[in-house]
């Protein structure tokens, strides 16, 4: 049992590792001004602060940045979800023609290179704009949209996994005993794939919360509507980074997340295997 | 629940099996999907398209001068640009560079969780899980800050006080490749992980008693049975890596200096939105997007192989 102890200990190595860099971000917005300049940094520090966060929050509105980026990935999880439980339902209850073609296509939509969509994407929202004024540039409105539309694809892939997993008899006895189909759907299906749901609700929030492309692309000149991760850039200067801010302003927008992930962490290997296969 | 029947009822249950059901429900079901991905996903491809054969610029987009056909041309240029040629080359090696290191990492983190103790196992998946959870614009600025030119822990720690890794090709697409290796890893492992758990035990059991080294079962045993699992995994990250943009963008800026450390990603970007070069910046992204057709199409394949029922 010598090597078990061995791996054991290489294990515990590896895993401190790979927090560190997590805990060197928590840690450094947590040292005073001082330290975070010193030529000797210390991986610890006996006077902690919140005063970069302090500075965060009050300079730049970056309270509002976090509210706007939580509103967009809340909005995005919700209409994605219900659209995604939707197609996923139909892609696998029913039998019709292209059914596998449909199929294919949503997995090489989860391929598409959407860097270089950003391109005829920005005159798209720049002309919807123009016409309703809620989704053009400048607009959270417009980072909803797209983040709705991208996250669909893996959404409904990974749901078809746990509607598959409930077995049809059940809304057939369910059909059987006069329940319309509207009913099946909401009171049967929908309770029993609400598991699933919310981990793939959780790949659309990472993927909506996480977004720098869209809010780089899309908020040009409107700050109040910024999101958070360009907000973050704000804190680096061309003549010194005041890197405990940008730290702090790192650590903030990382906890919603890890949250998330280590609540579901189960639920999503589970869900990966359904939408990976193994 | 009712246990009323009704006639309707009766007769579904006498006539085919309703089962697979036909009609008009799924159109109804997936017209949400279809509008929201035909307006947001289709039209803009067939755009991205248009725009590549378009001479559009700066004086386009303000409408100060028509729009015409160029054909080719924006692909003409490309293809005789010596940068397009050192771009391309840079994003196949760092791609491939990366996806070879998270698979390595990966794989071997995943057969090391097959052989510890429950603590420790339990420490190192949640560790990997937290790394993955990090948003690539927080990993990317962690990470700068650790190999930061003076003020870098990693920096200091090494005795490499003033050395900034940014100035070297190699050693920015270097640091930018570990930030992803760090961040894919865990997906990689997870993932590899389930399925060794899933070869049946007394398969691992034989093997040992015949006196097989780790590295041979994990060659001839564990490989070979989880070659679907792998080549999804393997795919899945070819995918992913060929399309960093948030970590090079952030770590970099946007590209490094005099544009070092671009990829066929970040480069379409800026010949876009900072130089408006939009029909060019198109025909880079339809380049693109036709090499992860290739590579998606590859996916597809495998998955028939391993019979997933579509």
């Amino acid at each position: 049992m010598r090597t078990r102890r061995l791996l054991d200990a290489i294990a515990v190595l590896i895993a401190l590792v790979t927090v560190f860099p997590i805990y060197w971000m928590v840690l450094s917005a947590l040292k005073p001004a001082g330290e975070i300049q010193s030529l000797h940094q210390r991986p610890w520090t006996l006077a902690p602060t919140l005063d970069a966060f302090r500075r965060v929050l009050s300079a730049n509105d970056f309270a509002r940045y976090l509210l706007n980026s939580a509103v967009v990935a809340l909005v995005v999880v919700v209409a994605s979800g219900l659209i995604a439980f939707l197609a996923a339902v139909a892609l696998t209850r029913f039998k019709f023609r292209f059914r596998t073609t449909i199929l294919v296509l949503f997995l090489i939509a989860q391929m598409v290179p959407v860097e270089a969509l950003t391109i005829p994407l920005f005159f798209l929202v720049r002309d919807l704009g123009a016409t309703v004024p809620g989704i053009g540039l400048n607009t959270l409105g417009s980072l909803m949209l797209v983040h709705t539309a991208f996250t669909l694809p893996f959404a409904i892939w990974m749901l078809r996994g746990f509607v598959q997993a409930v077995p049809d008899e059940l809304d057939e006895a369910a059909q059987l005993d006069g329940a319309s189909r509207f009913t099946v759907l909401w009171r049967i299906l929908f309770p029993l794939v609400a598991p699933g749901l919310a981990a793939t609700s959780v790949f659309s929030f990472i993927h909506a919360w996480n977004d720098f492309l869209f809010a780089r692309t899309f908020i040009i000149s409107a700050t109040d509507q910024q999101t958070l991760p360009m907000a973050l850039l704000v804190f680096f200067k061309p003549d010194e980074n005041d890197w405990g801010a940008i730290m702090a302003a790192s650590t903030l927008m990382t906890i919603p997340v890890l949250v998330f992930f280590l609540v579901v962490r189960r639920r999503l290997v589970a869900g990966l295997g359904g939408a990976v296969k193994d | 629940m009712t246990t009323v029947v009704s006639e309707d009822a009766i007769r579904a249950s006498t006539a085919a099996p309703p089962r697979r059901r036909r009609g008009l429900a799924p159109v109804w079901l997936l017209l949400p999907a279809a509008v929201v991905l035909g307006a947001l996903f289709i039209y803009p491809m067939y755009q991205l398209g248009l725009l590549s054969v378009l001479d559009f610029r700066q004086a386009q987009v303000s409408g100060g001068q028509p729009t015409h056909f160029v054909g080719a041309g924006n692909y003409a240029q490309l293809f005789t640009d010596p940068q397009f040629w050192s771009v391309l080359i840079a994003t196949v090696i760092f791609a491939a560079g990366c996806v070879l290191a998270t698979l390595a990492v990966g794989a071997a983190l995943a057969v090391l969780l097959t052989r510890i103790s429950r603590l420790p196992r339990l420490l190192l998946s949640l560790a990997a899980m937290a790394a993955w959870a990090v948003p690539a614009v927080s990993g990317s600025t962690v990470w700068m800050f650790l190999f930061d030119t003076d003020l870098g822990f990693v920096n200091q720690a090494l005795g490499l006080g003033g050395f900034n890794w940014m100035y070297g090709r190699y050693t920015a697409f270097a640091l930018v490749g570990a930030v992803v290796v760090w961040a894919s890893f865990p997906f990689v492992m997870v993932t590899l992980y389930a399925g060794i758990e899933a070869i049946p035990g007394s398969v691992l059991e034989a093997a040992a008693l015949d006196g097989a080294s780790t590295w041979r079962t994990f060659w001839q045993i564990i490989v070979p049975m989880l070659r679907p699992v792998l080549a999804i995994v393997v795919i899945q990250s070819i995918i992913w890596d060929f399309k960093i943009f948030t970590q090079i963008y952030v770590m970099t800026r946007g590209g490094g200096l005099a544009g070092q450390n671009l990829t066929l990603n970040v480069w379409a970007y800026q010949q876009a939105f900072a130089a408006s070069e939009y029909g060019l910046g198109s025909a880079i992204g339809v380049v693109m997007m036709l090499i992860l057709l290739l590579v998606t199409l590859l996916y597809l394949r495998t998955l028939r192989r391993t019979g997933e029922p579509l």
